[in-house]
């Protein structure tokens, strides 16, 4: 029984983000800790969208007649009007919907591609990658904002329904991220072909294609949580910045953060300062949380920059003494060859 | 790993075209070639992306004045301007264009995009030198501060302080710091780059250089560089800011790891003192990797100038791309896209010189 408990407590313990909260210490923990209840939050909100905002995000009036235009916050509207005439805080709380669409779509779409073609790239070499590497260096080289921009008009011509808008911006955003998933996992394929456990793969006969997605594709994709973690904070400010610029979502088709705050810019001049505060603020906060959660996994996959558990802040020694042996291993050597041959 | 993953935070400080040459110890005049000829390969894969990627939604023409012409009228207009012919005639024209210097020219008001250059260029030049200099006078002593007090409270703040940095789209802190300081308290100009009568006084001048500042000075007139330095502030600011965080986790993750050198560790066995150890000796070669770093940040600056200037009506190269593309003038857009890739690849280039020259370790 106590057996059982110990190995699910372990188990747990090994968990991706768990095993990291565990591994850090002091403020190490404390930034993990506080970026992943903003990213809770975050999530929750725009999961639950419908239930938590008072209005719908393209709702101008209910029973009393129209909301009224730029009303400040207090009274029936807590958050006050846009210049618009739609409730602040339904559309912040929608906003968030959108920015887990596009996020999860151009994240899953990026890593999908850029995962491929750095395994494939990386492992085959040749001519492929020579061209693949110019290319990627050139499109990451460029400003990312101009490049979405030049996407999102090449995918609907400015602007579309939710859907089409939901694709475009997270395909614009996509075609700017490939390139960084393409350096990352090429440069740590071209550096696993080289172990001696691919070789070993090619002596007992393994094809190509199960070297590659086997044994390559398992230990190259091990910094994946972090760049995901990275980028979807930077996708969200680049879909903020496509908003700004009047590329977004319209706003009878979803609730877009960087649309109302460029809707703002004029209020602000007039000191009507609530239309642009609380979608700013809905897009720093969650930005940091998500940047919070990657800067720590960051610094927590760095041994130069972890912080050590002193000794007299370590836990009782019969609690910690195997697990943290295993926990350090663990990460010394990112990327274990004896875990990969077994 | 480790190095892949710092990459990701410190936009890689790759000279990456030149990763391929390693081994071949080879002098600063090879590098310089090698370097320089990767420039066209660069510009060319981009400005053949923008090109497939613009006209796969049809011709400029119609997508400008599609809804305002006739189909007649809009016919004549096609072929008149060649969108009619083969596309990869147009594109192989185009390259050639590019390659003399013509970035095409804007279908709303007619206007070359090289002559953009000229009257919007200075605007964005000058707004990106501000924010440069906001970020290195910010950014490189917090970093130091930041490294010296390394997991210390002090550390903590200065850390979260710079991931809030990043995490503030440069459009909000724009229009916060407009709010706080030109509504508010009424200190500081609203937008704009400077006041009607110092722009007015400034046009008056003999060869204008374009930048407000410089011709502010020439004219002598203490008002106008005040007012000119009035409009700066909050742009530069804004701009700054953000560049500032980067450059900020930059310097402290390097300083931290040069601490951990073996001369820093020599140093300090002889009695040098921590501070002096992070101020003289740890700090050093820590900049290398902010001049490399400064390169691919003239890419984020680009870009932030964009938001930047639409926020303050800044009249730069940004400000007149929004402005063509709420005219769907793709023309434009197009023109000011790939001469912004020029720029980016040839400040690239310059910058990666400056390293070359600096560091020798850089020239592979």
């Amino acid at each position: 029984m106590t057996t059982t408990t110990s190995r699910l407590v372990r188990m747990w313990r090994r968990l991706p983000v768990v095993h990291q909260v565990h591994q850090a210490v002091g403020l190490q923990r404390g930034m993990l800790v506080a970026g992943l209840i903003l990213t809770g939050i975050f999530l929750f909100t725009a999961l639950f969208a419908p239930i938590l905002a008072p209005y719908g995000f393209s709702q101008l009036r209910d029973d009393d007649g129209t909301f009224g235009a730029q009303v400040p916050p207090g009274g029936e509207h807590i958050l006050g009007t846009t210049v618009g005439g739609y409730d602040v805080l339904s559309r912040v709380i929608w906003g968030s919907r959108t920015a887990v669409l596009v996020i999860v779509v151009a994240v899953a779409l990026s890593i999908f591609a850029g995962v491929l073609l750095g395994l494939v790239s990386g492992y085959l070499g040749s001519w492929l990658d020579r061209v693949l590497v110019v290319i990627s260096d050139a499109v990451y080289a460029f400003p990312t904002l101009l490049l979405a921009i030049v996407a999102a008009i090449a995918i609907s011509g400015g602007r579309s329904s939710f859907w089409g808008g939901v694709f475009a911006a997270a395909i614009s955003i996509t075609v700017v991220y490939i390139p960084q998933y393409f350096r990352v996992i090429r440069a740590e394929t071209v550096r696993i072909k080289s172990e001696a456990y691919v070789e070993s793969a090619k002596v007992l006969g393994a094809s190509t294609p199960r070297i590659m997605f086997r044994h390559v594709f398992r230990n190259a994709t091990r910094t994946l949580p972090l760049i995901f973690t990275l980028n979807s904070s930077e996708a969200i400010l680049t879909l903020a910045g496509l908003g700004f610029l009047g590329f977004g979502i319209e706003p009878s088709a979803a609730a877009e953060w960087g649309y109302d705050l460029n809707k703002s810019i004029s209020d602000v001049t007039s000191g009507i300062w609530w239309t642009s505060l609380f979608p700013g603020l809905a897009i720093v906060l969650v930005v940091l949380g998500i940047t919070l959660v990657g800067e720590s996994l960051n610094d927590l996959a760095d041994p130069r920059l972890r912080t050590r558990r002193r000794a007299e802040q370590s836990a009782p020694i019969l609690e910690t003494s195997a697990l943290s042996t295993v926990d350090l291993d663990d990460d010394e050597s990112p990327i274990d060859p004896l875990e990969a041959r077994s | 790993m480790s190095q892949s993953a710092s990459a990701v935070i410190n936009p890689a400080p790759t000279p990456t075209p030149t990763r391929r040459f390693r081994g071949i110890t080879n002098p600063l005049a090879r590098f310089l070639i090698v370097r320089f000829l990767l420039i066209f390969p660069t510009v060319f894969i981009l400005v053949t992306m923008v090109f497939v990627l613009m006209r796969s939604i049809g011709d400029p023409i119609t997508a400008a004045l599609g809804d305002r012409l006739t189909a007649a009228q809009l016919a004549e207009r096609i072929s008149a301007a060649g969108y009619d012919r083969p596309i990869l005639v147009q594109y192989f024209e185009y390259l050639g264009q590019i390659f003399t210097g013509n970035f095409g020219t804007a279908i709303s008001d007619g206007r070359p995009v090289s002559e953009l250059l000229v009257t919007y260029g200075s605007a964005t030049l000058e707004l990106a030198a501000y924010a440069v200099l906001v970020a290195l006078i910010v950014g490189i002593p917090l970093g130091m501060t930041a490294a010296y007090f390394r997991d210390k409270w002090p550390d903590a703040v200065l850390r979260v302080a710079a991931i809030l940095a990043y995490a503030t789209p440069v459009f909000f802190a724009g229009l916060l710091l407009k709010l706080v300081f030109a509504v508010w308290l009424k200190v500081l100009p609203v937008a704009g780059r400077a006041s009607t009568r110092t722009e007015l006084q400034l046009t008056s001048l003999d060869d204008k250089s374009g930048i407000y500042l410089i011709d502010a000075i020439r004219l002598g007139s203490p008002a106008a560089i005040g007012d000119v330095l009035s409009h700066a502030v909050l742009p530069g600011l804004a701009l700054g800011l953000l560049t500032a965080g980067i450059f900020m986790r930059l310097v402290r993750t390097n300083v931290i790891g040069s601490l951990s050198m073996d001369y820093v560790d020599a140093a300090r066995s002889r009695g040098v003192s921590e501070f002096r150890l992070v101020r003289k000796h740890a700090y050093k070669p820590a900049l290398i990797p902010i001049i490399t770093v400064i390169g691919l940040q003239i890419a984020l600056l680009l870009g932030g100038a964009v938001l930047t200037e639409t926020t303050f009506e800044w009249k730069g190269l940004g400000f007149k791309l929004v402005e063509y593309l709420g005219a769907r003038d793709f023309v434009a857009v197009q023109g000011i896209v790939v001469l912004l890739a020029v720029i980016v690849a040839l400040t690239n280039f310059i910058v990666d010189i400056i390293a070359a020259i600096i560091d020798p370790r850089v020239r592979y």
